[in-house]
């Protein structure tokens, strides 16, 4: 049966999308961990629910009113942030809240187009055609490289915003250009996971790599290959048992998270693996 | 040969939501003091640093740092060495000492570039100069307050400032390691000719090495000619330790020069 599934096209883009998908995010994964910028991940992939649904309303590709949506939400949050207006958590309840309250407005407003509600939320990367892996494999080319470039940066970014600013690092336009690609990331990651269910992706493998490493540069490999093992595996699972395709992946990864805490806490099984 | 000036501020005054953390501090420090900067909590100590730094904006006045605004001289990145007054914010963070080490030397590699041997060769003599070399490959997360503090210091070396900003350096040390820190900064200063500036709370402490003292309560003042010679310092902040943590008349003690 999975040999059958395999030469199916929908499977193979399923795959290659669930892997690139897990790619970008596992890297993102390290430095959203990190930033302690968790709940900004959960703010900017439900923020997307309004753009998306305002796509189907309108007609357009739901990619870019998502997009502009969780970009511009992403960018108020640091705004206001930044401005010292508000407090980061008290900016992300509120914009997220009422971006995801427009969605179902425009959600209700289109009714009378076919839209597929539940895999918007929730995922249905079985479904994507041609024209979105082709979206998922830009943006993860894309985002990846930035990582790679900046990788230096984000790392000390990540560490010590003052002297990284103090040595020149250009830390405000890196901060907004990381909220851009994280938005980026959970429009093309909805695909696989929906909008209530990304945040794991941002998430879950940073934190299991953060479990299993003190070093930040297999930190990073760790969290791809944990992204991609858990994406894979769910994918395999969700098709063997019939379950949802997202759900799976993200139950995945919460297993695997666990299994990474244990061996946190018992160094023996792990010391081949983790030393230093 | 006229003297070099390291930091200027004329006129500066910072506010933020109303308050008034600053107020027209007009301050000259020659390149090669040894500064300390202190004053009672809230008084604008870090802030002051920061305004020198460029990591705050005065609201008014004037910053200047080797006759440079601070803004412009960050781009180079390579003038003013720092320890921020909490520079692990977190503790599990997964670098070792010598990747934090490294960073110090960011600012020369410029963007996008990779640390090549050189960086890491400077980096390790650096650690080696603050006697911390054995611990290069160790997480920062793992090692002894005082042991962290040389790497922060390690890292502002990396740089290679003119200036050395230290933001209480001996906060949670024992009385051991600050004075272990205390000569190991003075020693830095004099082999590296450096300016030192330092927020310090042990007034006992930068008596020791100290060229001036800044006394900071939002403003400050300050008294010339010098009401003190350097061998009553110890005594009289003994005696000045409640006028400066009740006192309205902040105020600057300088010590008497040759010139």
């Amino acid at each position: 049966m999975m040999i059958d599934l395999l030469s199916m096209g929908f499977f193979q883009r399923a795959l290659v999308g669930g892997v690139a998908v897990s790619a970008l995010c596992g890297s993102l994964s390290v430095f959203v961990t990190l930033r302690r910028m968790s709940f900004i991940g959960v703010g900017v992939s439900h923020s997307a629910f309004g753009g998306v649904a305002l796509g189907f309303l309108l007609g357009v590709d739901p990619l870019w009113t998502g997009v502009g949506f969780a970009v511009l939400v992403a960018v108020l949050i640091e705004w206001a942030q930044s401005k010292g207006e508000m407090e980061e958590d008290t900016a992300i309840g509120i914009f997220f809240a009422t971006s995801m309250a427009m969605g179902v407005v425009f959600v209700n407003l289109s009714k009378h187009y076919n839209v597929d509600l539940f895999g918007f939320l929730f995922g249905n990367i079985l479904a994507i055609g041609r024209r979105e892996l082709w979206e998922i494999l830009l943006v993860s080319g894309g985002v990846l490289a930035f990582i790679g470039l900046f990788y230096k940066e984000l790392v000390f970014l990540a560490f010590d915003e003052e002297m990284a600013w103090l040595s020149g690092v250009p830390v405000s336009l890196l901060r907004y250009i990381f909220l851009v690609i994280l938005a980026l990331a959970v429009i093309v990651s909805i695909h696989l996971t929906g909008v209530i269910l990304v945040s794991a992706l941002l998430v879950i493998p940073g934190a299991a790599a953060r479990n299993l490493s003190k070093d930040i540069h297999k930190m990073v490999g760790i969290s791809v290959a944990v992204a991609m093992l858990c994406t894979l595996g769910g994918l395999v699972l969700s098709a063997a048992v019939d379950f949802p395709s997202g759900a799976t992946v993200v139950l995945l990864l919460s297993v695997f998270f666990f299994l990474s805490l244990l061996a946190n806490k018992l160094p023996c099984i792990t010391r081949p693996f983790v030393k230093s | 040969m006229t003297e070099e000036i390291a930091v200027h501020l004329s006129g500066v005054t910072v506010q933020y939501n109303g308050h008034t953390a600053l107020e027209e501090i007009d301050l000259q420090i020659s390149h090669g003091a040894y500064v300390g900067i202190v004053g009672p909590n809230g008084a604008g100590k870090s802030t002051l640093l920061k305004v020198i730094l460029g990591l705050i904006r005065p609201t008014r006045g004037e910053v200047r740092v080797f006759g440079e605004n601070p803004d412009r001289l960050r781009g180079r990145g390579r003038v003013v060495g720092y320890l921020p007054q909490r520079p692990l914010t977190n503790p599990r963070f997964p670098v070792t000492a010598l990747d934090v080490v490294l960073m110090g030397r960011y600012g020369h590699m410029g963007l996008l570039r990779r640390p090549k041997a050189e960086d890491r060769e400077a980096a390790l003599a650096n650690m080696e100069r603050v006697g911390i070399a054995h611990l290069a490959e160790r997480p920062i997360g793992e090692l002894s307050g005082g042991e962290q503090q040389r790497v922060f210091i390690a890292r502002a070396l990396c740089v290679e400032p003119k200036l050395l900003a230290l933001d209480e350096p001996m906060v949670s040390l024992d009385a051991c390691a600050q004075d272990e820190l205390y000569e190991l900064i003075y020693e830095l200063k004099e082999e590296r000719n450096l300016t030192v500036l330092m927020v310090c709370h042990d007034l006992m402490a930068i008596a020791r090495h100290i060229d001036d003292v800044v006394c900071i309560n939002r403003r400050i003042h300050i008294h010339q000619p010098p009401p003190l010679g350097r061998v009553g310092l110890e005594n009289t902040f003994g005696c000045s330790v409640e006028y400066l943590f009740h006192g309205q008349i902040p105020h600057r003690v300088v010590e008497e020069h040759d010139d």
